[in-house]
């Protein structure tokens, strides 16, 4: 079987979900080589091997965390030419479509963003997006060169596959280009202990219903209640009553969830777009016109003032 | 000397309205009234606001797009862009992102440029890949996705806010900047910005004046194929309930019955 070249998303050595997920699909389209890059990288082998990843290529170097994209563009084409993999995926995270994007210039190859779905196809892998704010699902085929596809979170199971996950030194020559852009420096974000927002099962959300800062408070308590992630609309976003890295819509992060719950959200093709392939939503809203009703399985016109911190009672109380 | 900022822009088919795809499986542009990307209008601003800071700069708006785009370039000459240009050919329909950053790439060094600016993704397509793309084809530094920027002695400096860390950028110029929509809002066009848009230069370019082989661009030039589109079964109508004090309860209740709770 053909090797498919993964790119690891990890931090200080920690993989991060989507990353295993993306092994899954991985394996399906061939035998998974991981490439892992900067501080830690070589901690990254042991969960990479229990989830299928046969061989581990590895690289430190101070560029990976100095200056921005470049260096690691450098070392997955340094990997690419050492593997010929017959695909290379990517997270479609921020940093990961970007390196894609680079890498497929430069190998002269096709490029497919934010896939939801993969399979085998006869003509290479053959990738299901989800485009016009989920209205309408795409299936497409890199024609040119050596595929090169990003994958959102959420898009397939983790699952244990236990392959040889074999550590090998990657050595990269970096380019001219690599020192281009300087991190003079970098601020961790501050860890809020709620699951995160694009691998949560179950996601909270508040809009401009909630009225203000004061009143997310209310949010946060439904979702420690049901263990869910903070989500918020883009018109609470931008009147500064949370942060933007909450920010659940088509400017923000796009989650699939198995549940999402709207609180004081109209439901505008905005917010939409980032949340209407959750396989179960529910939504308080006190316009019984919101669309946001549209999309629902269940919803409760009313005050969420009044509904919101009934149902978090409740929930605790059934959970005991 | 003065500071050259290309800003690079799409027409998009209004998201608010019913977007679908033409009989090839690109995206259809005729039933649906366009406009330039809201995303767009971050890059617009951003220029003009470091175009303020420096003692003399000129923007150019550039598109690559039909004969309508011209719209989108339009509003950006009456925010304030000093010039536009339009890339249109017939060959270009069906053209993806790879092809359509070539052409970008030709324009803005046939342009002239310090500094590119982008906005973080289009509306419609929604990659936001491009100016990654752009930088490497030009083959200079890259410092895209900014909630803050700013440019002083040849040097671009901004805030780059990703999900595990804040990043402070810095990089020299010429570089490609891409803007995110927390950068600051677009001005809205005055009337007075409306009328003088009227009168700005529009210059035309086709493929040839970009020295780009047909081939390289279009459906048949493109890097990637869709095969199909189907559109998403809309959602079965669910339950909806008038709070009358138990509404709350009521939730619980139905998340219990879905195993949530």
């Amino acid at each position: 079987m053909a090797e498919v070249l993964v790119y690891v998303d990890h931090v200080d050595g920690a993989v991060r979900k989507p990353t295993l997920e993306l092994l899954t699909l991985a394996r399906r389209v061939g035998d998974p080589v991981a490439v892992a890059l900067g501080s830690g990288a070589e901690n990254t082998a042991a969960t990479l091997a229990e989830h299928g990843a046969v061989k581990v290529l590895t690289a430190d170097a101070p560029e990976f965390a100095d200056y921005l994209v470049v260096p690691k563009v450098d070392a997955v084409q340094a990997a690419y030419e050492s593997v010929s993999p017959a695909a290379v995926l990517f997270p479609s995270s921020a940093e990961g479509k970007e390196i894609a994007a680079r890498l497929a210039v430069r190998i002269g190859s096709g490029i497919i963003t934010d896939a939801v779905d993969l399979e085998a196809g006869d003509e290479g892998p053959v990738a299901t997006q989800s485009v016009f704010a989920a209205a309408f699902t795409t299936k497409s085929r890199v024609t040119k060169g050596t595929p090169v596809i990003t994958v959102k979170p959420n898009s397939a199971a983790v699952e244990a596959a236990p392959a040889a996950g074999a550590v090998e030194a990657l050595s990269v020559s970096f380019s001219e280009q690599a020192t281009g852009t300087k991190v003079v420096s970098r601020t961790p974000r501050e860890s809020t202990g709620r699951p995160e927002l694009t691998e949560a099962a179950i996601v909270v959300s508040g809009g401009r219903g909630v009225g203000g800062a004061e009143n997310f408070p209310l949010i946060e308590a439904l979702a420690d209640s049901l263990g869910a992630a903070v989500g918020a609309s883009r018109a609470a976003v931008d009147a500064g009553w949370y942060p933007h890295t909450n920010q659940v819509g088509q400017t923000g992060k796009t989650v699939s969830p198995q549940l999402y719950v709207a609180a004081g959200i109209s439901g505008a093709i905005q917010h939409r777009a980032g949340m209407q392939t959750s396989k179960t939503i529910v939504a308080v809203n006190k316009d019984a016109e919101a669309p946001i009703f549209d999309l629902v399985d269940y919803g409760v016109v009313g005050d969420l003032f009044e509904v919101v911190p009934q149902l978090t009672e409740e929930v605790k109380a059934r959970k005991g | 000397m003065s500071l050259r900022i290309v800003v690079c822009v799409k027409y998009v088919p209004d998201a608010t309205g019913d977007r679908h795809f033409a009989e090839d499986l690109t995206v259809d542009r005729d039933d649906v009234d366009g406009l330039l990307s809201e995303l767009d209008e971050y890059a617009v601003e951003q220029a003009l606001q470091i175009a303020d800071e420096a003692d003399d700069a000129e923007i150019t708006v550039l598109t690559v797009g039909p004969e309508d785009a011209k719209d989108a370039l339009r509003k950006a000459l009456s925010m304030g862009a000093d010039k536009a240009v339009h890339v249109e050919d017939d060959d270009l329909h069906g053209t993806d992102a790879l092809g359509t950053s070539l052409v970008l790439a030709k324009a803005i060094e046939k342009t002239g440029y310090d500094l590119v600016i982008c906005g973080m993704a289009s509306t419609d397509g929604t990659m936001g890949v491009l100016p990654a793309i752009l930088a490497e084809r030009l083959g200079v530094p890259q410092v895209t996705l900014l909630s803050e920027v700013s440019v002083e002695d040849g040097t671009v400096k901004g805030r780059r806010d990703g999900d595990t860390a804040s990043e402070q950028l810095e990089a020299s110029l010429p570089a490609v900047v891409s803007v995110t929509d927390q950068s600051g809002e677009a001005r809205y066009p005055s009337f007075k910005g409306i009328m003088a848009a009227k009168k700005k230069p529009v210059e035309s370019w086709d493929l040839e004046d970009l020295e780009i082989e047909s081939d390289e661009v279009g459906l048949e030039g493109a890097w990637t194929a869709v095969d199909g589109a189907t559109e998403r079964p809309a959602r079965t109508a669910g339950t909806i309930v008038k709070d009358e004090g138990e509404g709350g309860k009521q939730l619980a209740a139905f998340l219990a019955e879905r195993k949530f709770v």
